[in-house]
């Protein structure tokens, strides 16, 4: 079958008991693109995940993967595979036989599937290791370990939880370019959970952004950086400071503050703005070269008088201002 | 500025005065626990003409031919059988169920708690009323108590539960994502259960298959109403010391200790050898 998606979700809910942990979420992810699910701890991004590879079963709703309903097939049968955060090694078997395990339960004879699995584990690096148990090796080898393991059951989509969260900062940022190149070679996609939002600006085709069990924004990082659809949005990713002003909230970029502009906003309804304004033109800038380009991070200025009080849920886009 | 207060140690590679109180303390805990022991081995190799206490008149193994020579230690031999059979039964039994029970326990199941509350009771329950009531259920029936039926039994009510709290502690170490990635990889439910989840339990497993065979091996209160005419070794041991004293009764220790020793010496050696088994095959195969 083929469809224009690699993995669609419609209106798929999960209830643990009472609470409702994901409720009614649709999305569609296009073709070999880079997922990143986003959003703070418990917003239900990790349960979404483990109900795409099917380790828990959707309360409601269908999940569909190339086209395909798998909302009530194993994991086997639905052509994911997942990384866990806790790499999940097994730790009696050694690096070789960790990625040949999936063909062991296939029943492949063992030499084949051990030069199989000598083949994947040179694609993450890890030839040399193979001989070494899991334990003997450091975070980011295991973690090697674990891709080439998932890689070798061929998935039309890989599913990552949170992969990058035991890494060091330095690794973090290699591991991630690996990744990306990675699914641009296998043309294959990536669904990446994570909290970070370097990491989902970095490395992201598709951002969806989570809150409380929902689905607040789904587009391209540049997208949702821009044109945040709410205050939440706007401060979780762009850590932009939101003002209410009467025609809706408005999200200032620290990015493109303009140093010594004319404020837009009426100086009776934010009467400190003027004042910081002024304090801003003032003759001695901390560096020659940005005012040259009348350019500022405008940042320090804004953020310390000012508490906004903004309503925790307005509707409606939020108008981007360029001050 | 000092600020008021209690004043401050120095820091220094010296151990308090405590470290070594306790280092005594536990010194005369390990005279107390092996001394004994030690005295009994040693008792064994009484010479000929000398008595169930020191001095040592001689040097002699002549206690130790004593139990192989028919007479008074005719039984030993064979209950020393007995007690192996049965504790080697009692082991297994108890493996398979403790494992299966602490898989299950994992999962919140209904009654689980019960099931939980009714096993903690048969631990604490007196083990020689629970020996009385099934040799008295037995004989309600009109059924001949014995080794492998009775005795079993009542090993098992003691066993069974000491079993289930043992693999708690060994499942809880155990990684729910471990199966996760299992199912993931495409193996069975029994496919996970026998590449996955027993190979990385086993070392927990065995312990709970020396354990429950230790239990059974010792046991007394429970035994002596249930086992019929055939004595185990505890009861047997315990007849002689009643009837007879002679450092015969020593040998026999010394005997049934090296045996223990024995045991848990080969089964340390399988781990290790299961073990290194597994690393060099790894070597090999990079």
């Amino acid at each position: 079958m083929d469809s224009l998606y690699d993995v669609e979700l419609i209106a798929v809910s999960k209830r643990h008991g009472a609470t409702l942990a994901v409720e009614r979420i649709s999305l569609r992810i296009p073709r070999a693109s880079y997922c990143c699910l986003l959003g703070p701890s418990g917003c239900g991004k990790t349960t979404t995940l483990r109900m795409i590879a099917g380790h828990e079963a959707i309360t409601d709703g269908d999940i569909l993967i190339n086209g395909k309903n798998v909302s009530n097939l194993p994991p086997v049968a639905r052509g994911t595979a997942m990384m866990f955060q806790s790499y999940a090694l097994f730790p009696h078997l050694n690096c070789l036989d960790n990625v040949a395990f999936s063909l062991k339960m296939r029943g492949i004879a063992k030499k084949e599937r051990h030069e199989t699995a000598h083949e994947f584990l040179g694609l993450v690096q890890m030839a040399e290791y193979a001989a070494r148990p899991p334990a003997q090796l450091s975070g980011g080898q295991q973690q090697r370990v674990v891709l080439a393991r998932a890689l070798i059951v061929r998935p039309k989509v890989l599913l990552l939880d949170e992969p990058l969260s035991a890494l060091d900062p330095f690794l973090r940022i290699k591991v991630r370019e690996e990744l990306k190149r990675l699914q641009r070679e296998l043309q294959i996609t990536f669904i990446h959970v994570t909290h970070s939002q370097d990491e989902a600006m970095a490395m992201a085709d598709v951002m969806v952004v989570m809150e409380d069990g929902h689905i607040r924004q789904a587009g391209a990082p540049r997208e949702v950086f821009e044109r945040p659809v709410n205050p939440f949005i706007a401060r979780f990713i762009g850590g932009h400071n939101v003002l209410t002003e009467p025609g809706g909230p408005i999200a200032i970029r620290a990015d493109r503050c303009r140093l010594g502009a004319t404020v837009r906003m009426s100086p009776a309804a934010s009467p400190w703005w003027n004042i910081k304004a002024r304090r801003c033109a003032s003759p001695s800038p901390p560096d020659r070269g940005m005012r040259s380009r009348r350019w500022c991070r405008m940042d320090c200025f804004i953020s310390i008088p000012w508490r906004p009080a903004i309503p925790p849920r307005s509707s409606g886009r939020i108008r981007m201002s360029t001050i | 500025m000092m600020v008021g207060g209690p004043p401050v140690r120095p820091i220094s590679d010296k151990r308090p005065w405590t470290f070594h109180a306790l280092g005594a303390l536990f010194g005369l805990y390990m005279l107390f626990l092996y001394g004994p022991m030690v005295v009994i081995y040693l008792l064994s190799f009484q010479g000929k003409n000398g008595g169930v206490t020191f001095p040592m008149v001689g040097v002699s193994t002549v206690w130790f031919e004593d139990i192989v020579k028919p007479g008074q230690m005719a039984n030993i031999p064979v209950s020393f059988q007995r007690s192996i059979g049965l504790a080697a039964l009692v082991s297994f039994i108890t493996v398979l169920f403790a494992v299966a029970a602490g898989l299950g326990f994992r999962r919140k199941f209904p009654g689980s708690g019960i099931v939980f509350y009714m096993a903690v009771a048969s631990l604490v329950m007196p083990g020689l009323l629970v020996g009385f009531g099934i040799g008295l259920g037995f004989q309600c029936l009109g059924l001949q108590t014995s080794l492998f039926t009775s005795a079993l039994g009542a090993q098992l009510t003691w066993t069974l539960p000491f079993g289930l709290f043992a693999m708690f502690a060994v499942v809880n170490r155990f990684n729910r994502a471990w199966e996760e990635a299992a199912a993931d990889l495409g193996a069975s439910a029994w496919q996970r259960l026998r590449h996955v989840t027993l190979p990385i339990l086993l070392p927990g497993i065995l312990g709970v298959a020396m354990g429950a065979f230790t239990l059974s091996y010792d046991e007394y209160a429970r035994t002596t109403l249930t086992i019929g005419p055939k004595n185990t070794l505890p009861l047997e041991l315990y007849a002689l010391i009643s009837s007879a004293t002679s450092p015969t009764l020593f040998a026999i220790g010394t005997l049934t200790t090296f045996a223990s020793f024995l045991i848990v010496g080969t089964t340390l050696v399988l781990v290790f050898r299961l073990q290194r088994r597994r690393t060099l095959a790894g070597l090999k195969a990079g």
